[in-house]
């Protein structure tokens, strides 16, 4: 017989509203066989009781329904960005405040390589901290000459390079004609590569292959040490190319008796016919795991507010920049969305701008018509300017929306001043007016655009603080139980999870956030900083000191 | 080092012909070894007639011409292509409906290997105008045509004329000074679109077969700025759909010109070739007088020749 295990905590919160608090969980099997007192745990029999989480707070394993597991390779290159960060061992490596800072902290790493020819990998500059100060190849030559060179923006659409890269990408010459390779006055490129066709060419050479999409195998295990320090339990790859040896890479790694988390990727659309695309996705359904879920699918429908790529309804974007762009035709949008109603397969759509949001709207309604399945959950991600009407719609529709709160602090005054101006800007990731319209809600990271970390994403929708300091949209703020329930139930209900995770109650799955203080209690202007001991993973035991 | 492999984007949005364009080239490919590059294999990218074996990403087609789809990598597909022996002669990207095929053309002036021979973008006479009021897509159609060296209007035969010739009003004021050619079922010579024809077959042969089109051999004076005198071509009302030739520059080398619609490209070429290029323009479009005296003199110091006054 299987040994059952009672843990007791300081305290449990359960997020199962019919017994929202309780002291002790027991766990059997990797599974929650109650959550409650001891005496009424001891109900079940035989036990042990561990009471290694007596000072602790035990919440559900959180679930971060947008992050791309790219972070965790990401973290073998140099990190350049403007805030401080922790990487997958827990070291805190300090934001940078100058272009000096960054190529001194670039120069310590390429001397402290021994093959003499090997690129100098940077990401997550972020110059619109630094009065968008430009960067050139003249500020990377003094990092190396003899290596190339390579800094990835964190909006990863943009990368800078020294001479030496662009020598080797065969660029260093005049009568360079591209729209994202700007020329000095020498007629030279200046060694910014604006957009991912710009820098395809030069990527490879500094350490940024083609597939950056796509995690390795050590960056997977590095993106799962992350999640062990936040508390995530559940995450999702929000845009995999799933290619097979991909997909054999990840079946391998997230089997490993060590590995902690529960891994939900999303097969992007690009490439396939919507018909292969259904056809393979359900192939992968069939071949998902305990700890890898397949089967669903991720269609990028525009591109960024920041990188005026997004599509936007009148009147446009606040600087005047032309509209943005569509990455899939609308005609295709909605074949792939009635294949995959008809198939029972789910959708989650990026849509940034809300004429994009628009589109996925007026697609699905006739789909859904045509192909009635009530309980789709297809699912729109960031979603970030949807007004009031089309959260209305969303709902009616059955659709759920998974915002993108922590986008709201780091880029919420650039978009106020520059992109969509003051009104929209308030409004942008409207969590408040989600909730009150009946739509089902999660909130995101969308690492590593932004960090992990679902009590920050927390902190951002209950504060709605931008970096600058100032509360933009006091009216969307949610409150605390809303928001810690969008990063746990909320966020596994979007992938059609919420029967197994996302609470502490009989039959689900044994994934606990160990916290060292209460966030229900504490001051919802310190959400951020309470500390994660760990995680409890299908009753398996991880504590960040141990990674 | 080998001379770049010459790239043709195709654009337009779905159902604009793309499909049907690329597989009528394929039928008059006659030897040119064509690889036709798309998105994604949907619904039957090629004609079935014309496949001789089809794996995951390669379909083989009579004649060595080849079809690969590259999902969301046409750069890696395009190294690959190039390292393909023999190497295709002309290489045809259709490009997906939203893409803006402009920017594709830019990418290829990136790469070495390949040398950008046009972007022609397809305007589906039945819907196109349609489209271009669409609230969501009316933007996207517009900037496609914008960025279209040379425009075919599709389905001409599925609409009745007056309604093809509006259309052909209409994208002359959308797109101004792009030349535009009508087309049903993707009949269109091979040479108008790709600038050429199989080392077999006479190089631009004057005397088009298409009644559509007509074509004429002119001699070129020695030039200074072989690249002025093409820009001159390409952007100076003459009516030209294509230019291809030679020219001698001042100290005698021979400079090849390749024009596609708006297009215009001027290169040294490694063996001397006598001084003719062959222009083709719609019939009753070409300005052949003027043509013949910009290229009677050096347009360095005598200048173009102006446009005869109304």
């Amino acid at each position: 017989m299987s040994t059952t295990t009672i843990y007791s905590a300081k305290k449990i919160v359960t997020m199962n509203p019919s017994r929202p608090q309780a002291t002790h969980v027991a766990v059997r099997d990797g599974r929650i066989l109650g959550a409650g007192s001891l005496e009424e745990l001891a109900t079940w029999g035989d036990y042990v009781l561990d009471d290694r989480f007596g000072d602790k707070v035990l919440l559900p394993g959180f679930v971060e329904g947008h992050a791309h597991t790219m972070e965790g390779s990401l973290w073998s290159k140099v990190y350049c960005g403007w805030f401080d960060r922790a990487d997958p061992n827990g070291k805190l490596w300090a934001g940078l405040k100058s272009i000096d800072a960054v190529v001194t902290r670039l120069r310590a790493a390429a001397d402290a390589m021994t093959d003499p020819t090997a690129p100098v990998s940077g990401w997550q500059l972020d110059p619109i901290y630094m009065n968008n100060a430009k960067v050139t190849r003249a500020d990377l030559d003094h990092v190396s000459s003899d290596r190339p060179v390579g800094v990835l923006h964190a909006s990863g659409h943009i990368l800078n390079v020294n001479t030496k890269a662009l020598e080797l990408a065969g660029l260093m010459k005049t009568g360079v004609n591209h729209p994202g390779i700007p020329l000095g006055d020498d007629g030279y490129p200046t060694g910014e590569l604006k957009g991912p066709d710009a820098m395809t060419p030069v990527g490879p050479h500094v350490g940024f292959e083609r597939n950056l999409l796509d995690a390795d195998e050590d960056g997977l295990r590095n993106f799962a040490k992350l999640c062990v320090r936040t508390g995530t339990t559940t995450i999702t790859d929000l845009a995999s190319r799933m290619d097979p040896d991909t997909v054999e890479m990840m079946l391998t790694v997230t089997a490993e008796d060590d590995f902690p988390t529960r891994l939900v990727p999303l097969r992007y659309f690009m490439g396939l016919s919507p018909a292969d695309l259904i056809a393979e996705v359900t192939t992968l359904k069939a071949r998902s795991t305990e700890r890898l879920r397949m089967g669903r699918i991720k269609v990028v429908a525009d591109g960024s507010i920041q990188g005026f790529s997004a599509r936007l309804r009148w009147p446009g974007y606040h600087n005047g920049a032309p509209n943005g762009l569509w990455y899939i035709a609308p005609d295709q949008l909605s074949e792939t969305y009635h294949l995959a109603l008809q198939a029972g397969l789910q959708v989650h759509t990026h849509t940034n701008g809300d004429q994009a949001t628009q589109l996925v709207l007026e697609k699905l309604a006739p789909a859904l018509q045509k192909h009635p399945n009530p309980d789709h959950r297809f699912t729109l991600q960031h979603c970030q300017l949807a007004d009031a009407a089309q959260f209305r719609q969303a709902a009616k529709l059955g659709m759920c929306a998974n915002l993108f709160a922590n986008h709201h602090y780091y880029w919420g005054d650039e978009h106020y001043t520059l992109t969509v101006g003051p009104d929209r800007a308030t409004r942008m990731n409207a969590c408040r007016t989600a909730l009150d319209s009946g739509v089902p809600l999660a909130i995101h990271s969308d690492a590593p655009v932004t960090p992990l970390g679902p009590l920050f994403t927390a902190w951002g929708a209950v504060n709605r603080i931008t970096a600058s300091g100032r509360v933009q949209g006091e009216e969307e703020k949610i409150t605390v139980a809303e928001a810690l329930y969008a990063i746990t139930i909320g966020a596994a209900y979007t992938l059609h999870l919420d029967g197994e995770i996302g609470s502490i109650e009989t039959g689900k799955r044994a994934d606990f956030a160990v916290l060292d203080d209460d966030p229900t209690t504490c001051d919802p202007a310190v959400l951020k900083d309470i500390g994660v001991w760990g995680t409890v993973q299908g009753g398996r035991i991880f504590a960040a000191s141990d990674l | 080092m080998t001379d770049p492999v010459a790239v043709t984007v195709i654009g337009g949005y779905l159902g604009s012909g793309k499909t049907t364009l690329v597989n009528r080239m394929l039928r008059q490919a006659n030897g040119l070894r064509l690889a036709i590059l798309v998105n994604e294999f949907g619904a039957l990218p090629i004609d079935e007639d014309l496949i001789e074996a089809t794996s995951d990403d390669l379909i083989s087609i009579a004649g060595g011409c080849i079809c690969c789809s590259f999902g969301s990598d046409l750069t890696a597909a395009l190294v690959d292509l190039s390292q393909r022996v023999p190497l295709p002669d002309h290489i045809i990207i259709e490009s997906s409906g939203v893409a803006m095929p402009g920017a594709i053309g830019a990418n290829i002036g990136l790469l070495d290997d390949f040398r950008l021979a046009g972007v022609v973008v397809l305007a589906d006479a039945e819907s196109v105008r349609t489209q271009a009021g669409d609230e969501y897509l009316g933007d996207t159609i517009l900037r496609q045509l914008h960025e279209a060296d040379l425009i075919v209007q599709t389905k001409t035969d599925l609409v009745p004329p007056a309604t093809a010739s509006d259309v052909a009003n209409w994208l002359a004021t959308v797109a101004q000074d792009t030349a535009v050619i009508q087309s049903s079922h993707g009949r269109i010579p091979i040479d108008i679109l790709l600038g050429q024809t199989a080392a077999k077959q006479q190089q631009m042969a004057s005397g088009h077969a298409d009644a559509a089109f007509e074509s004429h051999v002119f001699a070129v004076a020695s030039q200074t700025d072989a690249m002025q005198l093409a820009r001159e071509l390409a952007q100076g009302g003459y009516g030209l759909i294509r230019a291809k030739g030679f020219v001698l520059d001042a100290d005698g080398r021979t400079i090849l010109i390749q024009n596609v619609g708006q297009r215009f490209d001027a290169t040294p070429f490694d063996r001397p070739m006598r001084p003719e290029l062959v222009c083709i323009g719609l019939r009753g479009k070409l300005d052949t007088d003027r043509i013949t005296r910009l290229l009677a003199s050096d347009i360095a110091t005598a200048g173009a020749p102006l446009q005869d006054a109304l």
